[in-house]
């Protein structure tokens, strides 16, 4: 015996003597649905699965894994997305192990860039990152939401040489402007009438920044990246790489040395504070992970044996300390990033008369890089004597806070590592910048994405920072480290 | 019994394809929504295509500014660097004076203007009055080579920002008057790179929207520059929430000599 049920178009054959008497009308017709669902969900192709999986977990498979959430990792997501030339061509996966970014280089360093280099590379970079952040809600404006602002203050850098240097500073400024960076060279007259507050006892040179020079707010940088790079499908994921997978290869160099060449075939994503991993299958890997990124390269097995296999990445963290300073009588809100020839950096913060300062300490002292502890002592007995050598204002001054941050440092050479390692065929490396990251992270993050996508660099020529010069030894050197 | 279980499992299997294939709101028994409900329904359906046709026209009003800002190099190759930088400014329903003229060559409101200005050939600008149009610090290239340029205003302009500031310091030598008064993307940052213009004598920052702490700039831009004369009016100082006196809404004009301050600012 059949019964037609109203609530739907169709009529199903039920046998009556199982459903009896318990159900009234819109009570069948739920459980009849709940029974419909069961039932579908049971049948394969269905999306149901009796194993709860942990929605945190990044997807299996990965055509680009990205190690590092920092400002370089985002940026070189957002440019794989933007070069990608259909609709989800490239799947991105993000990895930064800790979202809060309570170590993190990024949200941590003083913001500013600079053109001031000698090395042609890193003002090509510095520039085109410049010109990047000039229409920067042109790149990376997301529709119906706030425009980013990276309240960047046009303030411009000021370096001080003395006379030994000062031929070093003339060389670096005709290379500044053939590169096409504005700096102007500034007499120790000149400095005195533009910048009164300024002490010119040992100074026989200045250099100058007029455009494209200045200080911004990093962690408004790295999520105008973030945002946009997920916004068009790059994913995220919290968790730490601890393991590789790889298939090596012997061959033969030319010399007849034996060689082990390395292709990652997957990445072993741990989720923070449990033993729960993803293995990611991925096709590359880069390597942005800034402070640590030795420890990846540790794990594939690079850096033991002899000769170039035994060629370890020269990237160590660095402990830098940057104190926040209040001097009601300083210089004005025309202060630059001024950075004296002892080493010693300050520039304005805000318009209370407040002032960031800190310097790099002497190879010999670097503090202990396990912890992000900061030494008060130090701001005394290094940087507050120059400080106040310079500008006569900065006797009374009080620190009102300071934090410390890691500098990626090449060991080698300070100078960014932007390339293929030879003996690992798919992994892209883009750190080792030594303090420079915020500011080239934008031109950097372009030229690794046509490294991956167009296989060579077509916008900035940056062969000169491959990986290749390290197994060489052949150091490019930056002559302007702050 | 088994022509029961028979029949159950048929009705099963074909109200497992039909709760898979179905569409959500078709098998409601409601009637249909009205049609502005099912237009928006079918936009919100077609979520990236929506997306991509609204970022479409904000890339394309993008490229209409840069393209009216474009480097006028064909005119400069014809008729020199300074009939380009004049046809520049006309084109853009600005006006300007040559140096030594004092007749204003201008733009009127449908963009016509007199051909004239090609008479006087290899004069340099020195006055220039680009108010309430797109001028960008891409446009600021064309005007680059004017070192004669004493006034430059820019009153009411939606494209000028802290960039387009940095990069007036190509007329550090000779621009004495600057107004960029109600132009909304002007910050505190780009008013720091005005240091530059060592030649500046009055300097007109009226109402500057995104300027947060009006009168603490005005104070830090007097000491900045010592011998400009500083314009900052529209803005309000009360204080408002802190029940201190109401202050006068208005500030007055000062002379960088005259210590003695004519406002009423606790």
């Amino acid at each position: 015996i059949s019964r037609p049920l109203c609530a739907t178009r169709l009529a199903y054959h039920l046998p009556c003597n199982s459903w009896n008497s318990c159900f009234c009308g819109s009570d069948l017709e739920t459980q009849l649905a709940a029974a419909r669902k069961k039932a579908s969900d049971a049948l394969p192709g269905s999306s149901w699965s009796p194993f709860e999986a942990n929605p945190n977990l990044p997807p299996e498979r990965a055509d680009i894994v990205i190690v590092g959430g920092g400002v370089v990792g985002w940026s070189i997501a957002y440019w794989l997305k933007q070069k990608e030339r259909v609709r989800e061509g490239v799947r991105v996966l993000v990895v930064e192990k800790d979202l809060t970014y309570s170590q993190a280089s990024t949200v941590l360093s003083a913001g500013g860039i600079r053109q001031q280099f000698s090395l042609p590379e890193n003002i090509h970079l510095s520039l085109a990152s410049a010109h990047f952040m000039r229409n920067i809600n042109e790149h990376l404006g997301v529709l119906n939401e706030d425009p980013v602002d990276l309240q960047f203050n046009h303030s411009g850098y000021l370096f001080l040489a003395t006379e030994k240097a000062a031929h070093i500073m003339e060389e670096n400024y005709s290379t500044q402007r053939k590169a096409g960076a504005e700096v102007s060279l500034l007499s120790p007259d000149q400095l005195r009438g533009k910048f009164p507050w300024i002490n010119t006892d040992g100074v026989a040179l200045a250099s100058y920044g007029l455009q494209n020079e200045g200080w911004f707010d990093p962690w408004t940088l790295l999520n105008a990246f973030r945002r946009k790079a997920i916004s068009m499908g790059a994913i995220q994921c919290c968790g730490e790489v601890t393991d590789f997978k790889y298939t090596t290869k012997r061959i033969l160099t030319s010399n007849g040395d034996e060689m082990d060449l390395r292709r990652i075939k997957s990445v072993k994503v741990q989720l923070p504070g449990s033993l729960q991993y993803q293995p990611v299958e991925c096709a590359i890997v880069v390597n942005a992970a800034g402070a640590s990124s030795a420890r990846l390269t540790e794990m594939l097995g690079v850096g033991y044996g002899g000769d170039a296999a035994g060629t370890q990445l020269p990237v160590e963290p660095r402990k830098r300390y940057v104190y926040v300073v209040h001097c009601p009588d300083g210089p004005g809100l025309d202060t630059p990033f001024v950075i004296d020839y002892s080493g010693v950096y300050f520039r304005r913060e805000g318009l209370g008369g407040n002032y960031i300062a800190g310097t790099s300490p002497e190879e010999g002292e670097e503090p202990d890089a396990s912890n992000l502890e900061v030494d008060h002592q130090f701001f005394e007995d290094k940087v507050w004597p120059s400080l106040a050598h310079r500008v006569p204002a900065f006797e009374k001054l009080k620190v009102t806070s300071a934090w410390a941050g890691f500098y990626d440092y090449n060991t080698f050479d300070q100078n960014a590592i932007i390339g293929t390692h030879p003996l690992v065929t798919n992994m892209y490396f883009a750190t080792g910048f030594s303090g420079h990251g915020l500011q080239h992270a934008p031109a950097a993050g372009r030229s690794v994405a046509e490294l991956i996508l167009d296989g060579n660099f077509t916008t900035l020529d940056l062969s000169g920072l491959d990986f290749r010069r390290i197994l060489a030894r052949e150091p490019m050197l930056e002559r302007n480290i702050v | 019994m088994s022509a029961a279980f028979m029949s159950l499992r048929r009705c099963c299997q074909r109200s497992a394809l039909l709760a898979v294939a179905k569409r959500p709101w078709s098998s409601s028994p409601a009637p249909s929504p009205p049609l502005h409900t099912r237009f928006l329904l079918f936009l919100a359906q077609r979520f990236y295509d929506v997306e991509m046709l609204l970022s479409w026209g904000h890339r394309q009003k993008r490229m209409a500014i840069h393209r009216r800002n474009a480097y006028y190099g064909y005119t400069k190759n014809l008729y020199g660097a300074d009939i380009a930088a004049a046809f520049y400014v006309l084109s853009l329903k600005g006006g300007f004076r040559y140096v030594g003229q004092s007749e204003w060559f201008r733009a009127d409101r449908r963009g016509k203007f007199n051909w004239d200005f090609l008479n006087h050939k290899d004069t340099l600008l020195e006055e220039v009055n680009m108010s309430h149009t797109v001028i960008n610090s891409g446009g600021l290239g064309n005007l680059e080579g004017q070192t004669s340029l004493r006034t430059l205003s820019l009153r009411g302009c939606p494209e000028v920002d802290d960039w387009f500031l940095a990069g007036l310091h190509v007329f550090q030598d000779s621009l004495k008057e600057l107004d960029i008064s109600h132009c909304p993307r002007i910050t505190v940052g780009g008013l720091a790179a005005l240091r530059n213009l060592k030649g500046l004598r009055r300097l007109d920052v009226s109402s500057l929207p995104k300027v947060s702490s009006p009168g603490l700039v005005v104070l830090l831009l007097e000491e900045m520059l010592p011998q400009c004369q500083i314009v900052a009016t529209g803005y309000d100082h009360s204080l408002g929430q802190f029940g201190g006196g109401e202050v006068e809404g208005q500030r007055e004009v000062r002379e960088a000599t005259d210590c003695v301050r004519k406002e009423g600012v606790l």
